[in-house]
């Protein structure tokens, strides 16, 4: 069967592009806390101080590759690599415009939720294999906390799932041409945004890095390009649930006059600056607070949320 | 939970707010003119010296950075033959400014003197002298001691009455 060249280069465009946007992303983190800060941030290296990022990665390239000895090699090497691979995988199920996608999956919003599961063993193995008790009880932490908000992160979005009557993204977006779901769906919108700011571990919820208590958590012993992985892996994160709340509640490509794809990224880009304004304004929970949020509030009005989208779509059908 | 979405929208405004950072190189801070920044010897309104090698900076310095050495002119005028400030150890504290009894040493609002190589960072009388008062427009230690030097003989500085000749108070 002959390969068109069409798929690979939308293979290789949504790689480059979600890795550029990574990079640039911390950059713009940088900047946005700053400004919300009253600082300036990094502005010195090239227009605005876009080059920082450059001159970072140069840097952490050429970091020396430490492992430390006590360390469980494979798995300390490995664990890095399956939070990038496992964030690039769902980026393979995002339609960015009509006709845009890598894989047009029928279970595109399930896949998605597969591969935020998997994630969860980057951070635990990490953890594990760097035989270090700080690392330790980062990963005990994030396995415990990605694992409830998983629950209801899977929840909240079968209410859009029982709207549009689909799993594929694209048919998902499809349905919203005449209503974006964040209003029949408000709740879910919600309740999908807390999930998501849990699952990539960012900054209300950054109890499995906690600076202050548990000096970085599960990537205390890495440097170098593997922390440099794990960085870039929370950054992917980020955008990808920025484009996923775009797509499920705010109708991804669909609006008016201006081109889809500038659509998408422009509902992307407010939701990733909404999490690093999150970032700038929001203390971190105590750890039993954010377990008897997650299961005693969240998980509740989930399946509230649930049951009555289920009731209304079916009185209506 | 609201004063949560209360903080978010607070921090949110802070995006129209004046920003404090001073860009520094390009825009340079404000020094009062008291300002404790680097040490420089000043002299006489008439172009003379004022320090007079006391050794009070030096003895004063909390981190011994001042060395000196005193010796005499022709005229009587102490003054240091050498002095040296070791601005790497320098604390800025102000105290040789403080101690010194004639205004000769004083801080400026200066403290650009980044190096490269350590010991540029050692100054001599010549890279701290300057041509002017400093501080002190007016003042002249040499006319105002009761120290005889050339061309001003016992009694005859400023605000001082000659010297009781002690035959007459004889009883």
């Amino acid at each position: 069967m002959m390969v068109s060249p069409y798929p690979i280069a939308t293979i290789f465009g949504v790689l480059i592009v979600a890795l550029t946007i990574a990079a640039g992303l911390i950059w713009l983190e940088r900047r946005l806390l700053a400004l919300w800060q009253d600082r300036y941030g990094p502005n010195r290296v090239g227009p605005f101080g876009l080059m920082q990022v450059m001159a970072d990665m140069i840097k952490i390239f050429f970091k020396e590759d430490w492992i430390p000895p006590f360390a469980d090699k494979t798995v300390f090497v490995l664990a890095p690599a399956i939070i990038m691979v496992t964030v690039l995988m769902s980026f393979a199920v995002l339609p960015i415009a009509p006709g845009i996608v890598v894989a047009d999956l029928n279970v595109g919003l399930l896949f998605i939720l597969a591969m935020s599961s998997l994630g969860v063993y980057s951070v635990v193995l990490a953890g594990w294999s760097s035989d270090n008790k700080y690392s330790l009880l980062g990963a005990l932490r994030a396995a415990a906390q990605m694992l409830s908000y998983e629950v209801f992160m899977g929840l909240s979005l079968m209410g859009v799932v029982l709207l549009a009557g689909s799993f594929n993204l694209v048919q998902i977006i499809d349905a919203q041409r005449g209503l974006w779901f964040v209003i029949p769906q408000f709740l879910g919108f919600v309740l999908f945004l807390i999930a998501g700011v849990a699952e990539t571990r960012r900054l209300p919820f950054d109890l499995p890095e906690a600076e202050s208590e548990l000096v970085a958590g599960y990537h205390s012993e890495y440097s170098g390009m593997k922390f440099g992985m794990f960085f870039v892996g929370e950054y992917l994160g980020v955008t990808l649930i920025s484009a996923l709340i775009s797509i499920f509640f705010f109708g991804g490509w669909l609006g008016p006059i201006l081109p889809p794809i500038v659509w998408f990224l422009l509902k992307t880009f407010f939701f990733v600056c909404f999490f690093i304004l999150l970032r700038a304004s929001l203390p971190r929970p105590r750890f039993d607070q954010l377990m008897a949020w997650g299961w005693k509030v969240m998980l509740p009005l989930a399946i509230v949320n649930l049951l009555v989208t289920g009731a209304i779509v079916l009185a209506t059908a | 939970m609201f004063s949560i979405l209360q903080t978010i929208w607070n921090v949110f405004l802070h995006m129209f707010h004046r920003r404090v950072t001073v860009q520094y190189p390009e825009e340079k801070p404000y020094l009062a003119p008291r300002y404790r920044g680097r040490i420089i010897l000043s002299r006489d309104p008439d172009g003379g010296e004022r320090c007079v090698a006391c050794y009070l900076c030096a003895a004063v310095c909390p981190v011994d950075c001042i060395a000196l050495q005193a010796t005499e002119d022709s005229s009587g005028r102490r003054y240091p033959d050498f002095f040296r400030i070791n601005f790497s150890r320098c604390i800025f504290c102000g105290f040789c400014e403080d101690a010194c009894p004639t205004y000769a040493i004083q801080l400026t609002p200066d403290f650009e003197m980044g190096e490269y190589h350590r010991p540029n960072l050692v100054y001599e009388k010549e890279d701290l002298l300057i041509n002017g008062p400093g501080k002190y427009p007016g003042y002249n230690f040499w006319r105002v001691c009761g120290v005889q030097i050339d061309g001003k003989g016992k009694g005859e500085s400023e605000r001082e009455a000659a010297p009781a000749d002690v035959h007459t108070l004889l009883p």
